[in-house]
């Protein structure tokens, strides 16, 4: 079984022998320093699992030393030891990062269970981590699909955005695959262990059932509310909010979103009490925002709000480039879903694709792809497959 | 475990002796079956009293017991009555050597009466016991033990050691057994 290791740092000799004493009859590997300077040096050929640092020595103090080892390592378990009960001390070492702090002399059993929790922390904060990067490994990559150079440069600008906290605009046409760039930039970002909620604003529900499908509700504040529902923003805290058609929210609306936005405070639908909540925002558009902003149809403050970074994806028409990898890729997607053979296209049914126009882009494609793995009788996709093989190939 | 012709002593420092004293060599070797005798040692205790502690050091103590283990003994435990700390602890019950020659008992925080409760000798006993064998399981290099039950299992307070049993877990037992000499 793996010996946890300690390092006790002090100037006087008595406190490190006992302290050794005591630390190797509960099984640790024990090193000890006399002063701040000797426990950095060994901090550097470390790592260990505890560090007992005592606040006043010569040379060095503890705090100071307490500084230089989260510089080496911010994970580092560090418990302050002194002789003075100083409130001022404590919490400056707590501030700095400190586990917990702890008077001399020491009841025994405070030393035992202040060292038990310090590993026990530690050893749940190994675990989280481990944890992360596994589920890194299991998640599905998002990835962008395409060569062309419209594409490329998407791709670039979702590798700047991703790792900034700030919000994201995303334009394109109906199809264009802008949710899909939403989650690519989730994937990468720092929230990707944290939610990804989507919000549908929908012309077609009325703006009360959208504002509690945003904010939530209590109990009786709607129609058959019949116990406190949360809304999207709230199941978004941590993550990302992602709004689609954001050009759709009303006057009202984007103006409550600006306050959620500025006091990153909103209340449920009949709510007393404000809720706190933090979420990196990305909006989705069709429209042209700076015209409704100039038609006065969307308040220029929420545009400044969403527009922190901008990415436009062309319609499929205009990188025709990217049609066959889409294909293929829709075309493995599916064949893996229905646990059906992956099936070739062949060169006619190429030809179809490039020469279709794509009104409804991607999306569209990904719809004629999954539909042509289902009904296609042959053993390739050819472009009978299509449903506009009579009058969009070229 | 220890050579075979050597002893473990029990050291009644300035002829101080529990209740039941005699029994602990018997009771001692079901868990360590080894030849085990006593003796009284002189101490001049207040050489090592602290006056604003009002408590005896321990190391010092120990060191002095070990000096005085006889030519035919392994190992030494000292048993006083005095309270006994280390200068970074509040106190202790015992202190020892970490597979080393000694180890150092006290009872003075294992009467009952210390915790304002009715006098106790057979309690009494029972944690004098417990807490040699702890003690002289450090000798053997033995560790604290995660298993309540067990004797080598840690004890901030005198619950914890009326809780534990006076022997070790299988894995100390073993431990124990095949200590080196």
């Amino acid at each position: 079984m793996k010996k946890n290791k300690i390092l006790i740092v002090d100037d006087e000799l008595s406190v490190r022998t006992s302290l050794e004493m005591w630390f190797l009859e509960d099984g640790f590997c024990v090193e000890t320093a006399a002063s701040g300077e000797e426990g950095l040096n060994k901090m550097h050929a470390g790592p260990y699992d505890i560090l007992l640092l005592d606040i006043k020595m010569p040379g060095m103090d503890g705090i100071t030393l307490q500084k230089k080892i989260k510089e080496i390592d911010d994970r580092a378990v560090v418990i302050i030891m002194t002789a003075y009960a100083a409130v001022d001390t404590a919490v400056e070492a707590l501030k700095l990062g400190a586990f917990d702090y702890i008077s001399k002399p020491f009841e025994p059993e405070d030393l035992s269970r202040l060292v038990f929790n310090a590993l026990k922390q530690k050893e749940l904060a190994d675990e989280n981590m481990q944890l992360k990067e596994q589920m890194s490994e299991l998640m599905e990559v998002e990835e962008i699909i395409g060569v062309s150079s419209g594409i490329n440069k998407i791709k670039e600008m979702v590798g700047s955005v991703a790792k900034i906290d700030s919000s994201v605009l995303i334009r394109g046409e109906g199809g264009t695959g802008k949710e899909h760039i939403a989650r690519v930039i989730h994937h990468q970002s720092n929230r990707r262990y944290s939610p990804f909620v989507i919000f549908n604003n929908s012309c077609a529900i009325p703006e009360s059932l959208l504002e509690s499908e945003l904010y939530g509700h209590e109990k009786g504040a709607i129609k058959n509310a019949q116990c406190r529902r949360k809304g999207k923003i709230e199941l978004a805290n941590g993550g990302i909010l992602a709004i689609a058609d954001i050009d759709a929210f009303t006057l009202q609306m984007q103006g409550d979103l600006i306050r959620v936005l500025e006091s990153k405070k909103f209340m449920r639908l009949g709510g007393r009490e404000e809720v706190e909540v933090d979420f990196r925002l990305i909006c989705m558009t069709k429209k042209d925002l700076e015209k409704l902003v100039k038609k006065e149809q969307f308040r220029e403050d929420l545009y400044y709000w969403i527009n922190v970074c901008s990415i436009f994806i062309p319609p499929l028409r205009e990188r025709s480039e990217d049609i066959l990898p889409l294909a293929r890729h829709f075309i493995t997607k599916f064949s893996r879903k229905f646990g059906i053979q992956e099936k070739r296209l062949h060169p006619e049914a190429e030809k179809c694709l490039l020469g279709y126009s794509w009104p409804g882009n991607v999306l569209e494609l990904e719809n004629v792809i999954e539909r042509a793995q289902v009904i296609g009788k042959e053993s390739e996709i050819i472009h009978k497959d299509f449903p506009f093989h009579h009058d969009g190939c070229k | 475990m220890m050579a075979a012709n050597k002893k473990v002593y029990l050291a009644f420092i300035n002829d101080y002796r529990p209740p039941f004293w005699e029994n602990l060599e018997k009771d001692l070797s079901h868990s360590l079956p080894l030849p085990f005798s006593h003796l009284t040692v002189e101490s001049g205790l207040n050489l090592f009293y602290s006056g604003d502690r009002k408590q005896y050091h321990s190391t010092l103590i120990l060191s002095q017991i070990i000096n005085q283990l006889p030519e035919d003994g392994g190992k030494i435990v000292g048993i006083t009555d005095v309270d006994i700390y280390i200068p970074i602890l509040t106190f202790l019950f015992g202190e020892a050597q970490l597979l080393g020659r000694g180890a150092l008992v006290s009872t003075h925080r294992l009467h009952n009466e210390f915790y304002g409760l009715p006098r106790d000798d057979t309690l009494l006993y029972r944690r004098t016991l417990k807490e040699i064998l702890h003690e002289l399981g450090h000798t053997f290099g033995l560790v604290h033990c995660q298993n309540y039950m067990c004797a080598m299992t840690s004890s901030s307070y005198v619950e914890g050691i009326d809780l534990k049993k006076a022997k070790f877990c299988r894995p100390c037992q073993a431990k124990a057994e095949a200590a080196p000499a």
